[in-house]
């Protein structure tokens, strides 16, 4: 790859990054969040992503990043209301720039028409545009609208000759600021360009030497600039370091009636300033000590309100972690994981391998070997944690799918996401993605009713659909539940029976009907909709799921709405198995199946025609599948009472006793592909391999379940499910 | 490294251009591979059976913590199976971006030959044998079949039913 492609890989990538902090902020606002930081980091995201287009000449992208950029501003200088209706635009407008950046990258066209109406609505709430001036809220000073043309926001080209005035500025940098690698010199440099410029310095907060910790921030300047330019570009020139400065702009000669600080233009006099100011340094000279004190806490201090909420703004994390995160290629990490698998299994040869030499457990090289499976598993956790990624990088691609759902369908939807801070395999999430967004669709269409039933069923008319992930026992639960009417039990049993799934009057549970909506070629949408409902509905959320190693449930009660639980694995790496031998063959089948292990007994088991057999466990009747048999290792079934009987919980449910030889043990298993070399197996999940050196196979038990089933049950009802 | 691997194999525009085959003998025939597609050779070792899977593959095997799949030649190319010992040699081939072991008898040579040297397939070969054999070579005469290996595993045939 060259060089400028490379740099148009990251470029891209970047993009992602803002965009999805774009749409973060602009939800967060959305939400009443009124920080000013918040808006920053918005309008940082849309003139990054404007800038970098600009280096590669995308054009349509950087007019489109103008016009929202501006829109922006006039949010962020508050001359404009965040009311739902300007964030609804802006949002669509994230996702128009979402959109442009995509057909950049992939080099497609997009859909012009839709671009210029956006980019019309975003000119009109331009109260320039619209001709009127609004008090500056953020500032204690009143503000002069100044026309809102293009070189405005070009920077420092405002030629266009408005009258020149005296601004004082008061610039106290931050520790951060020169963390970050920005430079004083160069920030005033810039200021100087805009007119005519008086800098001096105030060292009073200057310690004595002892004192003086040489990477904190001591200095503060107060530069009176005489400019043509308005307020925004001198902002704009310390756009890069906001948040990590004090920064005071104020316009000599307006009305500051009350403020302390205002400082007389011109010539300044630095004795003068330091006692009217004394009441403000003490307050920063007290942070400038926090500072010492861990950072976060300081931190958190200037922003008490972001400290409540459990994700700090993405922007005010990064740059504080810059250094601490690298970007790795996948392809080294999986690298790595891989030569940490064959650690483990060369551990568990090793071990195996002291063990038949008869060792004793006490010697030397036996407690060595347990310490070495300890680092073993440590390093292998560890490892890991590098694939591991919050779910948000899925769970940010909703709020958009929500919109345009909810458009379509003319209901009024509100995405309430929890636990996107919880961590799991990167394969994991990236497979999840379509299910999930299957699931919501599903959700906002079948699920939530249309406002009028809503207002009539008394409740408002805002559905609420929910996104929740949180980690629990070793694995990830993800939940999708709505606030609607809940699976319709009469209409579900009346299409399964018509599409002849069921028998008419099959005396079913409700869970049992609700789960019927898992069967291939159900659907329950009258008319085939543009969102869901296309024939493949939740039957491939479920395989997906299932392909994952997870599983699916669901809770729905009439009235109230429906949740949709989805359990997953962690990661798909590793997975903790009983070693069972079968036929003569080594097999692992997965712990989170096994419900409990018995030995038959020889009254316990009963034939029940054709080869099929039932074990009675607790008096009750569970069929006995011979995996051995099943899976033609062996022609003839095994004489149940010399095997064991392994009880697996299927996916819906069921139960089933799968019979085996015997158990070896118990272990975790390194789980690997037999489609990297081979293909699918039927019975077979993966393959694994085990402390002898060998290939042992790892057992899919719903597939040898349903397998066992579809031989049991003969051709006509197969047929009957299939059409 | 295998598409480096793929392209090599795939430069044979130029009959002079020498290209360098790995013999082996199954039985009482010789047979050949390209050698950019071998990557190993190794002593057989106990596969693991797989559950409903055709006579030739003879199950898994761990390849530095790889699941290797090891086709049987002989019973792949219509010969009776072959019964392995640890005389038999597993050719550790790639094939698109899958390795495969095939198991054959013993591993003979090294041939350097050119594109010329390469003979059409005799007309009276089974179906078989023209699925697998790309050509023939005569050296010392005796004939050495070039294995094609692209149909070596069932995964074609089996999509295909």
């Amino acid at each position: 790859m060259d060089a400028m492609a490379e740099i148009r890989q990251t470029f891209f990538l970047e993009c992602e990054e803002q965009l999805a902090e774009l749409e973060t902020g602009l939800l967060a606002i959305d939400d009443g969040d009124r920080d000013p930081e918040t808006v920053n980091a918005v309008f940082r995201a849309v003139h990054s992503i404007k800038g970098g287009a600009g280096a590669f000449a995308l054009d349509d992208l950087v007019s489109f990043a103008h016009v929202f950029e501006t829109a922006l501003d006039h949010l962020r200088a508050g001359r404009l209301e965040a009311t739902p209706d300007l964030l609804k635009t802006m949002l669509r407008a994230a996702d128009a720039l979402a959109d442009l950046v995509r057909a950049a990258r992939d080099e497609t066209g997009v859909d012009a028409v839709r671009l210029a109406t956006l980019a019309a609505e975003l000119r009109a709430v331009d109260p320039a545009a619209a001709g009127e001036g609004a008090a500056d809220q953020d500032e204690s000073f009143a503000f002069r609208p100044v026309p809102m043309d293009e070189s405005m926001f070009d920077g420092f080209d405002a030629d266009a000759a408005p009258p020149e005035r005296e601004f004082s500025i008061r610039f106290r940098p931050h520790r951060d600021l020169y963390a970050k690698a920005n430079e004083t010199a160069l920030l005033l440099r810039e200021l100087g360009g805009l007119g005519e410029i008086a800098v001096a310095c105030d060292a009073s907060e200057l310690p004595l030497l002892p004192d003086l910790d040489p990477e904190a921030a001591y200095l503060t300047w107060i530069i009176s600039l005489r400019t043509g330019a308005g307020e925004s570009a001198i902002r704009d020139a310390f756009e890069f370091v906001e948040g990590d400065c004090d920064l005071e702009i104020a316009q000599a000669g307006a009305d500051r009636a009350g403020d302390e600080e205002g400082l007389a233009p011109g010539d300044v006099d630095i004795a003068a300033l330091i006692g009217k100011m004394q009441a403000s340094v003490e307050a920063e000279l007290a942070r400038v000590v926090d500072t010492q004190v861990p950072r976060a806490a300081s931190a958190d201090a200037e922003r008490p309100d972001q400290s409540r909420s459990d994700h700090p703004k993405p922007d005010h994390a990064k740059p504080e972690q810059a250094g601490a995160s690298i970007r790795v290629d996948l392809d080294r990490v999986d690298r790595l994981i891989n030569l940490v698998g064959e650690l483990v299994i060369n551990q568990a040869m090793l071990a195996q391998q002291v063990q038949e030499a008869g060792l004793s457990r006490a010697s030397g090289v036996a407690t060595g070997l347990g310490e070495l499976e300890q680092l073993t598993r440590e390093i292998q956790d560890s490892v890991m944690a590098i694939r591991a990624q919050p779910v948000k990088s899925v769970f940010q691609r909703m709020p958009r799918l929500v919109r345009e759902v909810a458009a379509l369908t003319g209901k009024s939807v509100r995405l309430v996401t929890e636990g996107e801070h919880t961590e799991v395999d990167k394969t994991v999430i990236e497979r999840i993605a379509d299910p999930l967004t299957h699931m919501i669709r599903n959700a906002i269409d079948h699920g939530l009713e249309s406002p009028e039933r809503r207002r009539a069923a008394g409740k408002p008319e805002e559905g609420v659909v929910r996104l929740l992930a949180l980690h629990r026992s070793g694995r990830i639960v993800i939940e999708v539940s709505d606030d609607g009417a809940g699976i319709d039990r009469a209409r579900v049993k009346a299409l399964a029976a018509g599409k002849g799934l069921i028998a008419a009057d099959a005396p079913l549970t409700d869970e049992e009907i609700d789960n019927l909506i898992f069967l291939p070629g159900f659907s329950t949408a009258s008319t085939v909709s543009d969102i869901s409902g296309r024939g493949v509905g939740m039957d491939v959320v479920r395989r997906s799921i299932q392909a994952l190693g997870g599983r699916i449930s669901i809770q729905s009660r009439p009235g109230q709405g429906s949740t949709f639980v989805l359990s997953l694995p962690l990661t798909l790496a590793v997975l903790d198995g009983m070693v069972v031998t079968a036929g003569g063959q080594t097999l692992v089948v997965p712990l989170t199946a096994i419900v409990e292990t018995l030995q038959p007994k020889i009254a316990d088991v009963h034939g029940f025609g054709g080869g099929a057999r039932v074990i009675a466990i607790r008096e009750e009747f569970t069929p006995l599948i011979d995996v051995g048999r099943e899976l033609g290792y062996r022609a003839a079934a095994a004489d149940a009472v010399g095997g064991v009987a392994i009880l697996v919980e299927s996916e819906g449910g069921a139960r089933f006793a799968l019979l085996v030889d015997a158990i070896l043990g118990q272990r975790q298993v390194v789980i690997k592909s037999l489609e990297a070399n081979y293909q699918h197996v039927p019975g077979i999940a993966a393959a694994t391999i085990l402390g002898d050196g060998r290939v042992a196979l790892i057992l899919d038990v719903d597939a040898v379940v349903a397998s066992s089933r579809t031989e049991a049950q003969g051709h006509d009802l197969l047929l009957a499910t299939a059409g | 490294m295998t598409d480096e691997h793929a392209t090599q194999g795939r430069r044979k525009t130029d009959p002079q251009r020498a290209r360098e085959l790995i013999s082996f003998r199954i039985g009482a025939q010789k047979f050949c591979v390209d050698i950019m597609s071998v990557r190993e050779i190794r002593g057989w070792t106990p596969a693991t059976a797989l559950p409903q899977s055709p006579a030739f593959v003879r199950g898994v095997v761990n390849l530095r913590g790889a699941v290797l799949p090891i086709v049987d030649l002989s019973a792949r190319l219509g010969f009776s199976p072959t019964e392995p010992s640890a005389r038999h040699v597993i050719i550790v081939a790639q094939i698109g971006d899958q390795s495969v072991g095939l198991l054959v008898d013993a591993v003979s040579d090294i041939l350097s030959v050119t594109d010329n040297l390469l003979q059409p397939t005799p007309d009276v070969a089974s179906d078989m044998a023209k699925t697998f054999v790309k050509g023939v070579i005569a050296i010392d005469s005796r004939m050495i079949s070039l294995i094609a290996l692209d149909h070596v595993l069932p995964g074609a045939e089996r999509e295909a039913a």
